[in-house]
């Protein structure tokens, strides 16, 4: 009798896992042992690694190619300055509530931009994002596109600067190992399976019964809270409201993606990679340079057509890995009776 | 009157998108490629007109001449050498390649050029203009874009129904592998669309910059006009395309009547309005991928 078993890590998940963790909780400590200027660079990079795991959920496994990221951000950053600034709300609560509000709005966008495939998708996502930037210009409570700054006076009563400081690193933190947690396990769930069916068969998947609309709109969801909760953090980090930075493409658009295409678009790890690649280039340029967006641009640009699953897949050639529990193999067990 | 002016002024409008749309329309049709760098080669072929015009000390006219084949060129050597490569069932190389080149473009534009708005010079005929009536006048300019786009959608139009090439333009935007077994290479083809696609692309330049400044963020702009007339207009339609960018241009000037801050935005509500209602656009054939 022949016994199938289904087997979810491996020896490399185990190590990888476990190392991931590790630098996690060495990451989560960083205030206590670290000086501040890595502190502040860190928010970015665990901010951006967080947007950057979730554009790899929607594009690299839901095949939903966004470009219209920016939309989230600005929403959630004026979210965040409704709540904070003109309301009592206490600041930090105010993320997790902006990313609801992200997430409310983004059910109202899906109905519309899923009538689109492809590249079509991609555009229409960018108009939506164009046309909330346009309102926010409109609404005089929200500044009617003037900067508004979020102030010690009311949003930030009884926050000190320190405190405030370590408080967005261990927020930044919660995004980043967040974004981790709801990839591994949307990708270990039947939501996951059905996913990946689709992604290597969309027709074949549908004959099976995989819902695929609904699966989309889940993942869609998802990733609008989670880039809302960031995109809100980064705001609360800078204290400014701006129109044109708040529904920035090249901020939260053509950077995530770039990170994503460089790590492995469709790889689970890809974005460790890319978000390493990202900080290496930005400390090389500087954050204010042209420069870095034409490195990045072009190279995402190349490996978009000659390396296609970016640094993870070439790796993946080489040896046959994931580093976390996302697989699923099946063992057959030979038994005498 | 106020509201039949901005009808006839936003009719006119509707010419500059529809040949911004052309490019998109074509290589989509021929290759279901969307190139998202699409506004920023334009603005691109901008730039160029106003150096090849300072280097050679010709009128911006006369520089787009040289600029809109030398646009095909970089059409037809960027599809060879890079797209040709990411055609398949899978669009996301494609889109991911053409939105990191949109970037590049305009970064290293912005090192070249600086933010600065720049405009191009097409001489008296920009600002002349003849009256209807007393609040009504139509500029030689719009009206010369307007008709520049019904030739070029037509020209288009006779090319892919009479000639001999644009039946294999059909026949591989039907059915790639069939083209090949009747000994059409799918691949040149591919080359040659996207050759002509970057040649409208040039043209849009040119009407865009004697219309209004630009700089190097535009491009991303017009991008998201052009596809909005391409939808509006229904895929795989070229005239739906010109409709479609009537419609638009009209619904921006009027949107322009209500309060200065809606012209755009209300272009972008027309375009949601018939997404939603319309989905395959008011002449679409309903083509899909």
């Amino acid at each position: 009798m022949t016994e199938v078993t289904l087997k979810r890590s491996s020896p490399a998940s185990r190590i990888g896992s476990a190392a991931v963790t590790g630098m996690f909780v060495l990451v989560a400590l960083y205030p206590f042992y670290g000086n501040d200027r890595t502190q502040v660079t860190l928010v970015e990079v665990l901010g951006y690694f967080s947007l950057a795991m979730m554009w790899n959920l929607l594009a690299g496994f839901a095949g939903l190619v966004s470009v219209g990221q920016q939309g989230f951000v600005g929403i959630a950053a004026y979210s965040l300055f409704a709540l904070a600034e003109l309301n009592p709300v206490d600041p930090f609560l105010s993320i997790p509530l902006a990313a609801l509000i992200t997430a409310a709005f983004s059910v109202p966008i899906a109905l519309v931009v899923f009538r689109l495939r492809g590249g079509y998708f991609a555009i229409g996502t960018w108009v939506v994002a164009e046309v909330f930037r346009l309102l926010t210009l409109e609404i005089e409570a929200l500044g009617a596109g003037n900067v508004q700054s979020l102030t010690a006076k009311n949003a930030f009563d009884g926050y000190g600067v320190e405190l405030r400081k370590d408080l967005v690193f261990w927020m930044a933190w919660v995004l980043a190992v967040g974004s981790v947690v709801i990839t591994v396990a949307v990708l270990r769930s039947r939501l996951g399976l059905a996913l990946q069916a689709v992604r290597d068969n969309a027709d074949g998947a549908r004959g099976l019964g995989v819902n695929l609309s609904r699966v989309r709109l889940t993942i869609w969801v998802t990733a609008a809270a989670w880039v809302g909760a960031t995109g809100a953090l980064f705001h609360l980090n800078s204290a400014t409201v701006t129109n044109r930075d708040a529904f920035s493409v090249a901020s939260w658009t053509a950077l995530v993606v770039f990170i994503v295409i460089i790590g492995g678009v469709g790889s689970a790890h890809g974005p460790f990679i890319g978000v390493g690649v990202y900080w290496i280039i930005t400390e090389q340029l500087g954050k204010q340079s042209t420069l870095r967006f034409v490195v990045l641009g072009a190279v995402a640009a190349l490996m978009a057509v000659i390396a296609p699953k970016g640094i993870a897949g070439m790796l993946r050639r080489w040896r046959q890995f994931e580093i976390f529990p996302i697989e699923r193999r099946l063992v057959l067990k030979e038994e005498k009776e | 009157m106020n509201w039949l002016n901005a009808l006839v002024q936003g009719v006119l409008l509707g010419g500059l998108y529809a040949i911004f749309a052309t490019g998109l329309s074509l290589a989509f049709g021929v290759m279901r490629f969307v190139n998202l760098a699409h506004g920023d080669f334009a603005i691109l072929a901008g730039y160029l007109t106003l150096s090849t015009a300072s280097a050679l000390g010709l009128s911006h006219p006369l520089a787009t001449l040289l600029v809109v084949p030398l646009m095909a060129g970089i059409g037809f050597a960027g599809q060879r050498l890079l797209f040709n490569r990411t055609i398949g069932p899978d669009p996301l190389a494609g889109i991911l390649c053409s939105f990191g080149l949109g970037v590049v473009i305009q970064n290293l534009l912005l090192e070249k050029y600086s933010a600065t708005d720049r405009f191009l010079d097409a001489g008296s005929i920009e600002t002349d203009s003849f009256k209807l009536n007393d609040s009504i006048a139509i500029g030689y300019f719009p009206l010369l874009t307007f008709v520049s786009a019904v030739v070029l959608l037509g020209a288009l139009q006779l090319f892919l129904s009479r000639t001999k090439m644009g039946r294999a333009f059909r026949a591989t935007a039907d059915d790639p592998k069939t083209a090949q077994l009747v000994g059409i290479d799918d691949k040149k083809i591919y080359g040659i669309a996207m050759a002509i696609a970057f040649g409208t692309v040039g043209i849009a330049g040119f009407f865009l910059g004697a219309r209004e400044t630009f700089a190097p963020s535009s491009g991303p702009s017009q991008l998201l006009f052009g596809f909005e007339a391409v939808v509006i207009g229904g895929l795989g339609s070229l005239w739906g395309t010109l409709i479609g960018g009537v419609v638009l241009g009209v619904a921006q000037t009027f949107g322009n009547q209500l309060s200065v801050g809606w012209n755009l935005l209300a272009g972008h509500i027309v375009f949601l309005l018939v997404l939603a209602f319309r989905p395959n656009g008011l002449l679409g054939t309903g083509v899909r991928t």
